[in-house]
């Protein structure tokens, strides 16, 4: 398959990648730190080879204390350099919510505005290479709950290039979520795209039956179950919502208002989730524009298991997208 | 005016006050109000139509003589 | 510009259909005219407009179907003489169109509470008050057999191209208009009830006599002197004469709604305007032209909505008490049952008089028991003097 003119075929752990490169190169406040970033070159490789361009100081390993080099990284940041701290998994990230939730969320409203915590945490999420319930997990909502934070996610190889240097340009703190399941991925993205907004959500696909509602590894799933359903006769649209905190609510309701159905899609456990939020928010919003309950697909609430078609059972599928839509559109 | 003009006038008067009743079914024996489900408003029309096809002028106290159709052509014929 | 909208005819309408239009663009109109013909659960209802200026535009076709407020015409004041651009009309007719959220609630609340309960999204349900499509009419092929936005799309197609709809009979609107102000006022209203007896030999007697000096044609009925009585009254403790809105709100007119029981079933209850102010022989003459047209169910707009309380009586041949039920959202009901020959023990002495049982049910939620029966005396003393009335 040619890749056409302008455009350039790229996995999302290069295009990660280049966003780590592109932002060390630009401003030399940037420096990365996290376990095995440095001579391993990430746990996922994403940093793999960055060591030797940029050297130990800007490409920096840390010791197995997620909460000591968090800590580390805000202090860097109201210091006035630009940390990005990577996380290796959601997981291992709750022995840093301390320093992120009491202190990075925290600091700009306990010093009364004068001390802004300019640090991006990065974080892989989901499942998806069989690394069980240790590393799978989907807790974007967790980070989502916390004023004070930017919360990302990176659904698509556009925003694995953007975010991060735009991540760096906030002088909030914000969380990256990448996901685990799509770092061998590949896709045609154009060759000069480069920061991308951070403050809305994108129309992935237009249509008018329904809205399919989604972030991080659901975007490619629900762009391929909308691909099918338009085969099939229907026509619906895609969101990204690419900002999980705060929530691009004007999005949201302007597709509701176009579609009047809407079906949200989560990787996350089901209680409790971003879908939940928005699920309310569409009803205080937009109920008379309703034509149908919105319906909600979101994770099994199990710790992730191990077994390949256990992972797979565990969240909604492309299939699981289409079969639900199908019975919202036409009952059967 | 013999009998079947004055009751042909009756039934008229009465379907002109009441248009959702039927009179024809009214038997010499039957209380007129009752039989018709006519109240004291549409008494007192029926009595101010009668008045102005027969000339008859029943004063109130009359009333209890005309109760049914018998006795409220007794009354006009004598009149 | 004047806004001219679908009235209410009391609380129990929520939507009329407009039959004919008997004005057109450029026709000038003055107060009390009747300018349109509405079918309601209560019949054929003339429209007046209270207003004077020229009919600008008609909105709303013939045989359409609107939910009470909505806007149907535009019409010029007397004064003034260009009409504003379209636009602002546009906007204007945008916002006086009820909003859906109410029409919502009000429209398909009630209608489910008559008929058969069904499901629609909310979409469909604003849809249909938008529309003025009967969503109890429309068949669901949503899930668990909801109405959604396409079943009402068409509905109103089929509408629009002239499929008739089954319309309840007369008879039927008219229960169906009784019921729901009915099942409103026991669901909503706290009555209260006071009965007391009046002697009614005193303005029997000055009607026999009045009536004697009359034609058979200017003959007065006892109702007549109940009424005026009841006005009167009413002057004096004017806390029954209003509605309950959030609040007992109190009425500077008293208009008399009369009781019609239709013999087919059913009631209209066209209002007496300003009764207080009326002679006995106005009143009389009221009743004269106002009874015929309810039995017919043809009353004007203004004397279908503008009453502020009822008087229910059952005139004679009847039982001797009624107990009203208030009509909504007034707070009051005064009913009169047949007078009958009685025992009646007065100054010592044990004699047989003719005697009225009068009634009142009152709204506690606006008056006590003392008001309503300070009323009923005052009505009581007023019979008795009824040369006065």
């Amino acid at each position: 398959m040619n890749t056409p003119d302008g455009y350039i075929k790229i996995t999302y752990r290069e295009a990660l990648k280049q966003a780590l490169r592109v932002s060390l190169q630009k401003d030399e406040r940037v420096f990365l730190m996290g376990e095995d970033v440095g001579r391993y070159g990430g746990a996922f490789a994403v940093s793999k080879g960055l060591l030797g361009e940029f050297g130990p100081d800007r490409i920096m390993d840390v010791p197995l204390s997620e909460s000591g080099f968090t800590g580390a990284g805000i202090g860097a940041a109201l210091g006035g350099l630009r940390p990005i701290v990577e996380l290796m998994t959601v997981n291992f990230s709750l022995l840093a919510m301390d320093q992120v939730v009491n202190n990075a969320a925290t600091l700009l409203h306990m010093s009364g505005g004068q001390l802004n915590v300019p640090v991006v945490i990065r974080m892989s999420t989901g499942l998806g290479r069989q690394l069980a319930a240790q590393h799978s997990h989907s807790w974007e909502p967790i980070y989502a709950h916390i004023p004070g934070l930017i919360v990302l996610s990176a659904g698509t190889h556009e925003d694995a290039r953007g975010m991060l240097p735009a991540a760096l340009q906030s002088p909030d703190p914000v969380v990256i979520f990448e996901s685990n399941s799509m770092l061998n991925l590949e896709a045609e993205i154009p060759a000069n795209s480069g920061m991308v907004d951070i403050t809305t959500a994108h129309v992935k696909r237009e249509g008018k039956d329904i809205s399919i509602i989604t972030y991080g590894a659901g975007v490619y799933k629900a762009m391929d179950a909308a691909q099918i359903l338009a085969d099939a006769g229907m026509n619906p649209e895609v969101i990204d919502l690419r900002v999980l905190r705060p929530l691009d609510e004007n999005a949201v309701m302007t597709s509701v208002r176009k579609t009047h159905r809407v079906l949200l899609v989560e990787e996350a456990w089901g209680s409790v989730n971003i879908s939940a939020e928005l699920s309310a928010r569409i009803m205080e919003q937009a109920f008379y524009e309703l034509d149908a309950p919105v319906q909600r697909l979101g994770g099994m609430e199990v710790p992730i298991p191990y077994p390949k078609h256990l992972e797979d059972a565990c969240v909604p599928q492309t299939a699981d997208i289409v079969t639900r839509i199908k019975k919202m559109l036409q009952h059967d | 005016m013999n009998e079947t003009e004055l009751k042909k006038i009756i039934l008229q008067s009465l379907k002109k006050v009441a248009p959702d009743t039927n009179p024809e079914i009214l038997q010499a024996g039957d209380k007129i109000r009752e039989k018709l489900d006519m109240d004291s408003f549409d008494a007192l029309r029926f009595i101010v139509e009668l008045n102005e096809k027969t000339g008859v002028d029943i004063p109130e106290e009359d009333y209890g003589k005309i109760v049914t159709l018998k006795d409220l052509m007794h009354y006009i014929m004598k009149k | 510009m004047i806004e001219f909208c679908m009235p209410s005819l009391g609380a129990d309408m929520e939507a009329g259909t407009l039959c004919e239009w008997l004005v057109s663009p450029g026709s000038v109109v003055k107060r009390g005219d009747i300018i349109a013909v509405v079918e309601t659960q209560k019949g054929l209802i003339d429209i007046e407009v209270f207003e004077e200026g020229t009919i600008h535009k008609l909105l709303i076709k013939e045989n359409e179907k609107v939910p009470v407020g909505t806007l149907m015409a535009l019409i010029i004041p007397a004064k003034e003489t260009t009409p504003k651009t379209e636009k602002r009309l546009a906007e204007k007719i945008q916002t006086i169109r009820p909003t859906p959220a109410i029409q919502t609630t009000a429209g398909g609340m009630i209608a489910a509470g008559i008929k058969s309960s069904f499901k629609a999204s909310p979409l469909a349900k604003r849809m249909a008050s938008e529309k003025n499509i009967d969503l109890s009419t429309v068949k669901g092929s949503g899930e668990g057999g909801a109405i959604t936005r396409e079943d009402v799309e068409k509905a109103l197609m089929e509408k629009e191209a002239g499929i008739p709809v089954v319309k309840p009979s007369a008879v039927e609107n008219i229960r169906l208009a009784v019921a729901a102000a009915m099942t409103r006022s026991n669901r909503e209203i706290p009555h209260y009830y006071l009965e007391t007896r009046v002697d009614m030999s005193r303005p029997l007697a000055f009607l026999r006599e009045a009536n004697k000096q009359r034609t058979v044609k200017q003959r007065l009925l006892p109702v007549v002197l109940l009424i005026k009585a009841v006005a009167k009254a009413l002057k004096e403790v004017p806390d029954l004469n209003g509605y309950w809105e959030y609040g007992l709100k109190l009425k500077s007119e008293i208009n008399i709604g009369f009781v019609v029981s239709l013999r087919t079933g059913g009631v209209m209850i066209p209002a007496i305007h300003e009764a207080d102010k009326k002679t006995t022989d106005e009143l009389m003459d009221s009743l004269n032209d106002m009874i015929p047209r309810a039995r017919a169910m043809k009353l004007r707009s203004s004397e279908l909505a503008d009453s502020t309380v009822t008087i229910t009586s059952l005139g004679d041949e009847n039982v001797e008490t009624v107990f009203g039920v208030i009509y909504p959202p007034q707070v009051a009901i005064v009913g009169f049952g047949s007078i009958t020959e009685q025992p009646w023990a007065e100054n010592e002495k044990l004699d047989s008089r003719p005697v009225l049982r009068m009634t009142l049910a009152a709204d506690h939620r606006a008056t006590d028991g003392n008001t309503g029966s300070r009323f009923l005396m005052t009505v009581k003393r007023n019979l008795q003097k009824p040369e006065t009335l």
